[in-house]
């Protein structure tokens, strides 16, 4: 029962904001518009969430994901333009594009790697990835930006009015959903969080699975960071500077534990959806993003308390 | 006259619980439990797991509060809230997982927020503390460094950096829960030596143990706990195993182990030379299917080493290893997996068990490729086959969804027995698997071990306890100190002989 509020507890509060913010505000708030912004609002961190959930159910963490991005955006307009010229279009585009996400999927097998063979703390693997991704993109071009005016498609195209952008969230999240739940690789990773040990003496092979979910985690930055370039049509050496934090809160929010071996799929997509309606609703409220900053955090510290009291409880039964 | 011997009697209690019953919920975990023990005497407390003896001391401790019932110490009723006020009161208890600040000295340890002032209130006397702690030490004949870091000292040394923990505090009463499960022969000898010492000096003890060989030989009296009551008290001069055992199942020791109809066939497990580092010295044997084959020795004399550098989580040094007639190299788990090895390791919590997921995943995860799932899962498919293999060894369960951490511990074991059941494995290594399980379940697993043998199967079955050694192995290897000392039919053998081979350099 206790396994089950715990579960539904995101999704209640999520519930709730939305019922709050329709009464409050019907006018703005609960249109076709605003929800289907808010959605594309919540995708970058979203898809970036994904790949964190993996990681923090095996017992780590990932700090590099919001730096990755915007190496990942660089390399990848600077490949865009290196093929297409100044005003990149069509063909240039998809290639660089693929660039951009490749490079994530290198950054992240790079993480991996250090973190299974170095038998380094993946806090502080990513800590020092981080700072070397960060200071790579700005180095990359002096800490200019790269402009690629015709690359909007995939931040504000749609498909059947839908944007694309929320079309490739909701399909990876399905992927992944399926992943966690249909896959030897999805039980293995929860077996290596809940139990590093007892995985390998079971015949797991650990460094193998954990480097897939950090080069998996990588690639799936180099995809939100494309969908981030996209939107404001450059990419900037500074874009998504704390962002790993956010998706990481959105992860955490959803019920995942950093102490591994607990999270799903499901609890992340409703925590990042959290996150986008609370700060839409200050938005639309007028309240400004510096107290938005600080209902987020109350929001984060309310969202682990409540986990930590539904937990002790059913642990004080004895046996 | 009367008076004299009332006072007597008075003195003697140091504790006295009465009438003590505690319900969780549905379950009465006790019902009017009565217990006394006396000052300067050890007193055991026995019982299958489940019986109440956690939850009993638990109360003393101050952690529960009984629904009803009171507890008297030294003649004074007390009532405890919060387990400060136990500790105040005199009890402290030594629990089976230590908690020692491992980075910290013996001397910081025991006087541990209880530290001597130095100059200013608030800096700490580290001289006096070392001081204070030897003079404890000495005065109890207990030989230990309190300079040493705790990290450094083993596991019997830890438990008497504890017992001095609560001598400082002045305990009157001290708990030991299980103290012996992870000490080799030697450091359970010196523990006693330090048991005994307290009771000169008119300690009570509470002693919880599954083993009950030291019971016998330790305590003054004995009680044994049943489904939350009191079945027995008596003088342990008055009773033995087979007694005590059926006290606490209702059922004689004989009927303990399955009898074995052996049909041993041809060899199907042929070490030779094995060795690996320092740990394991050119080790040779074989198993046969069928055979139950027991490795005793002291703790720390390689039987682990072995089993794991056949399942391939050391890397041998030298040696060959046949497996069905073929040479076979194990590099990994996996690999061991692949060639039908199993090996139930000797700390399922540590090595063993993923304990929040469910115990159908716990189950599964070393077999999802042999049972036709070799990327992908199905579920229901998953459940059927879990469902099956744990109703043939009656694993008692909410459910396969269940987690692991909800079941009791041998049902926990019984978990990872169907994992190695389910890999229908020719060649499995069992590691102390009735460690810390009460006696029902060892029961039990003996009757697997023996099913397992009667179909073929050829079995390693490494154990401390030389009873069920002798219960259920058809030969006996005995190492000792890396080297494999001794290989002798079980029916030809007595205890005495292994111990001999396993305990006295030649």
């Amino acid at each position: 029962m206790n396994k089950f509020v715990r579960q539904l507890l995101p999704f209640i509060s999520l519930m709730l904001i939305i019922c709050i913010m329709s009464v409050i505000e019907p006018d703005t708030f609960l249109t076709f518009e605003n929800f289907i912004n808010v959605l594309s609002r919540s995708t970058v961190e979203g898809i970036m969430a994904l790949g964190m959930t993996a990681v923090i159910i095996t017992a780590g963490i990932d700090l590099s994901v919001g730096a990755m991005g915007a190496l990942c955006g660089m390399v990848g307009a600077w490949a865009m333009i290196a093929i297409g010229g100044p005003d990149p279009h069509g063909f240039a585009l998809t290639i660089g594009t693929m660039v951009g996400i490749l490079t994530g999927t290198v950054c992240g097998l790079m993480n991996g790697a250090l973190i299974t063979a170095l038998k380094l703390p993946p806090f502080i693997v990513t800590l020092g990835t981080m700072s070397a991704f960060r200071g790579l993109s700005l180095v990359m071009h002096s800490g200019k930006p790269y402009d690629v005016p015709g690359y909007h498609y995939l931040g504000s195209g749609a498909v059947m009015h839908i944007p694309v952008c929320i079309v490739i969230f909701a399909l990876l999240a399905f992927l992944a959903i399926l992943t966690f739940r249909y896959t030897r690789w999805g039980r293995y990773i929860y077996a290596i969080g809940s139990n590093t040990e007892a995985a390998f003496h079971a015949g797991v092979n650990v460094n193998f699975n954990l480097t897939a979910v950090y080069t998996v985690t990588g690639l799936l930055a180099g995809i939100a960071a494309m969908i981030a370039t996209s939107r404001t049509v450059s990419a900037q050496p500074t874009a998504g500077i704390g962002r790993e934090l956010d998706v990481i809160a959105a992860v955490v929010i959803g019920g995942a534990s950093l102490s591994g071996g607990r999270g799903t799929i499901l609890g992340t997509i409703i925590g990042t959806l959290l996150i986008s309606f609370l700060k839409n609703g200050c938005l639309l409220l007028g309240i400004s993003s510096n107290v938005q900053l600080i209902v987020i955090g109350a929001v984060i510290i309310a969202a682990v308390t409540v986990d930590q009291l539904t937990r002790s409880q059913s642990k004080t039964s004895p046996k | 006259m009367i008076q004299q011997e009332l006072n007597e009697n008075f003195r003697q209690a140091a504790l006295r619980m009465t009438g003590i019953s505690k319900c969780f919920g549905p379950v009465q975990a006790l019902s009017k439990v009565s217990f006394q023990s006396k000052t300067g005497s050890v007193h055991a407390l026995v019982g299958e797991n489940g019986a109440g003896k956690s939850t009993l001391m638990k109360i003393l401790a101050g952690v529960y509060q009984p629904d009803e019932g009171t507890i008297e110490i030294g003649g004074k009723m007390c009532r405890f809230e919060h387990p400060h006020q136990a500790l105040d009161a005199g009890i402290s208890m030594i629990y089976q997982e230590l908690d020692l600040a491992e980075h910290l000295t013996v001397a910081e340890n025991v006087f541990l927020g209880n530290e001597p002032e130095g100059i200013f209130s608030f800096t700490i006397n580290k001289k006096a503390m070392i001081e204070k702690t030897k003079d404890l030490a000495q005065s109890f004949n207990f030989e230990i460094d309190p300079a040493a870091i705790v990290e450094e000292l083993s596991t019997a040394d830890r438990q008497i950096v504890e017992i001095l923990k609560a001598l400082v505090r002045k305990s009157q009463i001290i708990v030991m829960d299980e103290p012996t499960s992870s000490l080799s022969e030697k450091e359970t000898g010196k523990l006693f030596d330090a048991v005994r010492e307290l009771r000169k000096q008119n300690i009570s003890i509470i002693y919880i143990s599954h083993r009950l060989e030291e019971i016998t030989g330790l305590a003054d009296d004995i009680t044994i706990l049943r489904d939350g009551r009191v079945v027995h008290t008596e003088p342990a001069s008055k009773l033995d195993i087979p007694k005590i055992v059926h006290y606490m199942v209702g059922r004689e020791l004989n009927e303990f182990f399955p009898s074995r109809s052996i049909r041993i066939g041809r060899p199907v497990v042929k070490v030779e030379n094995l060795s690996c580092g320092k740990l394991i010295n050119n080790i040779s044997f074989e198993i046969c299917s069928g055979e139950i084959v027991g490795m005793a020795g002291l703790l720390g004399a390689g039987r682990t080493d072995v089993a794991r550098t056949l399942f391939g989580i050391n890397k041998k040094t030298s040696g060959t290893f046949e497996l069905d007639g073929k040479i076979i190299e194990i590099n990994s788990p996996a690999d061991a997996i692949k060639n039908k090895i199993a090996y139930l390791t000797e700390d399922r919590k540590k090595t063993g068990l993923c304990l929040h997921l469910p115990c159908s995943w716990n189950i599964t995860l070393p077999n999802l490729a042999s049972i036709g799932m070799k990327n992908f899962i199905m579920p229901k498919e998953e459940q059927r086959i879990v469902e099956k293999i744990a109703s043939r060894i009656s694993i008692k369960w909410s459910g396969p969804d269940a987690t692991v951490e909800s079941l009791s511990g041998g049902n926990q074991q019984k978990v990872l027995i169907a994992r190695w059941l389910l890999a229908d494995s020719v060649f499995l290594i069992f590691d102390e698997p009735t460690r810390g399980i009460d006696v029902g379940a060892k029961k039990e697993v003996y009757t697997i071990l023996n099913d397992l043998a009667c179909a073929g199967k050829a079995i390693l079955f490494i154990s401390s306890e030389l009873p069920e050694l002798f219960g259920i192995t058809d030969r006996i290897l005995v190492m000792r100190r890396g080297n494999l000392v001794g290989s002798l039919r079980t029916k030809q053998t007595t205890q005495e002989q292994i111990m001999h081979l396993a305990a006295v350099e030649k």
